[in-house]
């Protein structure tokens, strides 16, 4: 991929954190994404959200907690972390209550406007 | 233009496998390029040399192959979503002392930069099944 340019890749998480891999999955895939030199965002919206939650605790689920892996994202410098307002809205969370707090909150019209901007949506 | 596709979902479980393939062979004849198709979560049950289903349904592995050889397609199976579900080739089969290896013919075991460099590559990525 050397000598190809950077493009603006956009990973949107729409899936809980449990239940289905699919946000574990689409978290992978951005840690990979980091190595490649391409400008990188992540969005969470939808049930997505529900990741962002501090205090997870998935001991009697076997899996691995959500609210420990979500802080390594800056350490591999993603730093374009999004969240959906009115995502949030309705499943009656708030700020304080995320794990992250680097993040953006931005509205539908904003979300509308990021995802126009880029070159690559990847959607999980 | 220049395509690619991600899959997530697995074959038969799920529409999105077979709206995938339709895709594809779409794009192909109408004479696009398909830069990679890279099968991520459980859509890499789709390159399972063992699945057989019943000859009145669609033999997705094979669908795959056909349009892989025809167009000379990229096939991609995600290592680490591949191994977790007991899919592997010959090689990781012996890495893992594993006794048998079931990646059907065509397609490729790798990791999840080829997601990510098809994403750069393609002037579109589609996914399906998320």
């Amino acid at each position: 991929m050397s000598g190809v340019p950077s493009k603006k890749l956009l990973f949107i998480s729409r899936h809980a954190p449990y239940g289905s891999s699919l946000a574990k999955d689409a978290l992978d895939a951005i840690l990979a994404a980091s190595a490649y030199e391409q400008q990188l965002g992540l969005l969470f919206m939808d049930d997505g959200v529900f990741q962002l939650l501090a205090n997870q605790n998935t001991e009697q689920i076997g899996q691995k907690n959500f609210s420990a892996i979500l802080p390594v994202l800056p350490l591999y410098e993603i730093n374009s972390i999004y969240v959906h307002y009115e995502s949030l809205i309705k499943r009656q969370i708030t700020i304080n209550e995320l794990v992250l707090d680097s993040v953006q909150i931005i509205d539908s019209k904003a979300v509308c406007s990021l995802l126009a901007q880029q070159d690559q949506l990847l959607s999980f | 233009m220049i395509f690619s596709i991600a899959i997530y979902a697995a074959p038969y479980s799920s529409q999105a496998s077979d709206s995938a393939y339709r895709f594809a062979l779409a794009l192909l004849e109408s004479g696009n390029s398909l830069y990679r198709v890279f099968f991520y979560h459980d859509a890499i049950h789709a390159a399972s040399s063992l699945a057989t289903p019943q000859q009145d349904e669609s033999h997705y592995t094979q669908n795959w192959q056909q349009l892989a050889q025809k167009y000379n397609v990229d096939l991609v199976v995600c290592i680490a979503a591949a191994l977790k579900r007991g899919l592997l080739n010959e090689q990781e089969a012996a890495r893992y002392e594993k006794h048998a290896a079931n990646l059907a013919e065509g397609f490729e075991i790798s990791g999840l930069g080829q997601l990510v460099d098809a994403a750069v590559v393609s002037d579109r990525l589609i996914t399906f099944g998320s």
